[in-house]
């Protein structure tokens, strides 16, 4: 089976952790081998988290620079920061609502353009999804749900070998009662967001 | 019921690294565990102390890395089967017990996990524990993945009741911290009573017993030695003339790397799980089968040593290499990519690396360090400890200690000029202050002053020192995730039957001449006070209390009331520039608070000379 390498990355407390659950409960429910690596410890505090998750045959499970065949990003300048991870075949997807760190507001650095940055990323990439995915998290019914509307974008890109329909049945199954609703709306939005992308 | 007590053999599920470790550990039995929680083990133990109170697993939380380790061994010699789990700093502190505990051994399984953090993600240093199997003449185990650190557990403590002593089980960030698909095993039920038979000649570790013990202790290494060379965990995978020997997550890259590069038929993989005593035979023949042999492992050349050894011993001549400039560093963790290219270069194999992206024309980004969260006490505590020493105008020394507070050191705080390891704050303000004519002021956590705070102040007290330590007492062990200590009100967890120590009690039983317990959110108050402990000569304790607004937020505990900038603001940003508060952002050049985000704990308030930062009236 093919190997897919997938990075998220994401600032403390967006609710990465729960995407990349809900998509290596995907992988398992077709036997997909799946594994991986994440590093938390300081992400309550506000830092960066990032999530490596390898799919299909390969014993590793972490990804090395450059070798990412999707990138997902909850925050925009947090994409741009993980550029290193992908190359000029990867795909990369991006919320646009950014989260400007605090060393931003104590004038120890400037928030780069989002022009700017989409350009960047482009350029390097061989294409970017990028929206306001707060803006469809909220539509879905509540903020928190960005990390499934970034889930919907990333399976409609159809790189990795997980369905829309074992990620919305893990969604019904392993994500909070009150939330499935919600959820599996902005799956739906995320994945629509793609497709017109 | 909790996840992994699930009786269901066969059943698969994807685990964290830490929860595969606890499955493992209740699949052997495990009946006593004990930790001092650092990451990455900290889920690990937090697992079992979940399991806990649903099982008759019994599980505690000790003072510190050494206490926990001579609980369990007392658990371990009534013939229970026993874990102990720590970072690997905490060995060091653990070290003591572990060297003598391996004479005297133990009856009962018992298994040591030490989780070491090359890199150090999380950690001060990135020593590499796999020594400690050589010091102490300990077994070492080392998984290379998720799924194989759950299946090592119980062979551990079958190893450890077969040797009769403790065995070391060794993982790194990248197994606590990665995620497998885990097949449940047959859960062995727990034997929670045991039995000390007396027998001083062999526990009591005078002189004459422990010459008798070290004697034993060798013969045990090389009865270690003769289940290592034929240990499951020690094989070679591939055949070819090409030799890669390789542990732990090294495995999985260099796996990789010999299938990516198609020469599965050229190169052999030597795995190395079972690493101290280190399988002799195995590798010696090993050898002999290779022209060249790589040598591929995170941290010290530890496997190298001693193969280079073994070579010597044979009379072989054939390159063995590990560390070295061309080749593998003993800095940091390995990645598959590296691993590659040192597998392509060592052996001549034609490789090039996938050219990566040009990024020099990305823009210089603002960083994203971690941050004290909105409405931490520590922040305010750091600010008036600030201003007192300002308002004094005291030149100082803040040594730090380790703990959610040494996010201090970050500007604009800045309040963080030494740390070396857990229980250094106090002690080392002695040297600093009899060795410099500066006012040295350290901070400590409640945790951290349980686990070894305690005797550097009475040392300080003893030896007349001049200085003043603040006690940042949050309630609970906040940073590895919000584990009880001796200070903490264990209702919050909803669990009775613990007792419960006041810090200022124990200062006072210490000898301290003076002590304060301020409350941080009352800035000038605070502020007076310190300054009061500043100007005492002799060692003064200020106790800081106020409870981790994270934690108090999980318990529901916080009332929250979020603050805003009204019109009076004049835009000064002293709130801004002083504290750092991640509820504080610009908007068009104004300081606005996320409502979200604030927590009400006012000091900001208190700061603004224009008084222009108000209770937010009607929430939304
Ligand atoms: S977890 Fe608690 S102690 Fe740690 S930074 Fe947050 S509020 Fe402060």
């Amino acid at each position: 089976m093919d190997t897919k390498r997938l990075i998220i990355v994401a600032v403390g407390g967006q609710g990465n952790l729960l995407a990349s659950r809900v998509l290596s409960e995907a992988a398992l429910l077709t036997d997909i081998p799946v594994r991986m690596s994440e590093i938390h410890g300081m992400a309550q505090r506000g830092g960066v988290v990032e999530s490596a998750i390898v799919f299909g045959d390969a014993e590793s499970n972490i990804i090395s620079d450059g070798e990412a065949d999707v990138l997902v990003g909850f925050e925009p300048l947090e994409t741009l920061r993980a550029l290193n991870k992908v190359n000029s075949k990867s795909v990369v997807i991006t919320n646009l609502s950014p989260l400007p760190p605090f060393t931003v507001s104590i004038g120890r650095g400037v928030y780069p353009d989002l022009e700017n940055l989409q350009g960047l990323i482009r350029a390097k990439t061989s294409k970017l999804i990028a929206y306001d995915g707060i803006a469809l998290a909220k539509e879905a019914g509540n903020v928190l749900a960005l990390n499934i509307v970034l889930v919907g974008s990333l399976i409609q890109t159809g790189i990795l070998p997980v369905t829309a329909e074992n990620v919305k049945e893990i969604i019904k199954t392993k994500t909070k009662k009150a939330f499935v609703d919600t959820n599996l709306k902005a799956f739906d939005l995320g994945f629509s967001a793609a497709a017109g992308a | 019921m909790h996840k992994l007590l699930t009786e269901n053999p066969g059943e698969k599920m994807i685990l964290l690294g830490n929860e595969a470790i606890a499955r493992g550990a209740i699949e052997a039995g495990v009946a006593f565990a004990t930790t001092y929680p650092g990451t990455p083990s900290s889920e690990l133990s937090l697992n079992l102390f979940q399991m806990s109170q649903e099982s008759d697993l019994y599980f505690e939380y000790g003072t510190n890395e050494k206490v926990a380790l001579e609980v369990a061994s007392g658990a371990a010699n009534s013939g229970l089967r026993t874990m102990c789990m720590m970072k690997h700093v905490g060995l060091n502190v653990a070290a003591d017990p572990l060297m003598t505990l391996a004479y005297v051994g133990v009856t009962g399984g018992f298994v040591i996990l030490t989780a070491d953090d090359p890199f150090m993600f999380s950690s001060q240093n990135e020593q590499d524990n796999r020594y400690y199997g050589k010091l102490s003449g300990l077994p070492i185990l080392e998984p290379s993945s998720v799924e194989e650190a759950k299946e090592m557990v119980p062979y551990a403590f079958d190893l450890s009741e077969k040797l009769k002593e403790p065995v070391l089980l060794r993982t790194t960030t990248r197994i606590n911290h990665s995620t497998g698909v885990v097949t449940l095993g047959e859960i062995r039920p727990r034997v929670t009573k045991g039995d000390f038979k007396k027998d001083p000649f062999n526990y009591v570790t005078v002189p004459a017993v422990s010459r008798k013990l070290h004697v034993r202790l060798l013969e045990n290494i090389e009865k270690a030695t003769e289940i290592s060379q034929k240990s499951e965990y020690n094989f070679i995978k591939g055949d070819g003339a090409w030799g890669i020997v390789c542990n732990g997550v090294s495995y999985s890259y260099v796996a990789d790397a010999v299938k990516e590069l198609n020469i599965e038929d050229k190169a052999k993989i030597l795995r190395i799980g079972f690493s101290c005593p280190m399988p002799e035979t195995l590798i010696k023949d090993f050898l002999k089968g290779c022209e060249k042999v790589l040598i591929v492992e995170e941290g010290e050349p530890y496997m190298e040593e001693a193969i280079k050894a073994f070579g010597q011993e044979e009379g072989l001549t054939l390159p063995i290499n590990g560390k070295g400039k061309e080749l593998l560093s003993r800095l940091y963790e390995f990645d598959p990519a590296m691993i590659r290219q040192c597998v392509a270069t060592y052996f001549g194999v034609p490789y090039t690396r996938p050219v990566l992206p040009d990024i020099s024309d990305v823009p210089e980004m603002p960083q994203r360090p971690p941050n004290l969260c909105a409405g931490c006490s520590h922040r305010a505590t750091y600010y008036a400890v600030k201003k007192a020493a300002e308002e004094e105008g005291v030149e100082t020394i803040y040594p730090t200690d380790i703990g959610c507070y040494t996010l201090g050191f970050l500007p604009p705080l800045s309040m963080a000029d030494y740390v070396i390891c857990m229980g250094s704050s106090v002690s080392s303000s002695c040297g600093f202050s009899k060795a410099t004519d500066k006012k040295v002021i350290s901070f400590i956590g409640d945790s951290t002053f349980f686990h070894s705070g305690m005797t550097g102040l009475a040392s300080a007290v003893f030896n007349n020192h001049n200085f003043t330590l603040v006690i940042l007492d949050n309630s609970i062990t906040a940073m590895t995730g919000h584990q009880p200590n001796p200070g903490v009100d264990m209702e919050n967890f909803n669990l009775s039957g613990y007792g419960r120590i006041s810090i200022e009690e124990v200062v006072k039983a210490l000898g301290v001449g003076h002590i304060t317990v301020i409350r941080p959110y009352k800035l000038k108050k605070s502020i007076d006070a310190i300054k009061e402990a500043i100007n005492y000569k002799g060692v003064s304790v200020i106790i800081s209390q106020e409870m981790c607004t994270l934690y108090a937020k999980s318990l529901k505990k916080l009332k929250i009331r979020s603050f805003t900038v009204s019109d009076k603001c004049k835009n000064h940003r002293d709130c801004l520039n002083e504290i750092a508060c991640p509820a504080f952002f610009l908007e068009d050049e104004r300081v606005k608070i996320d409502p979200v985000t604030c927590v009400g704990c006012a000091v900001c308030a208190q700061i603004c000379p224009e008084n222009a930062i108000l209770p937010l009236k009607n929430k939304e």
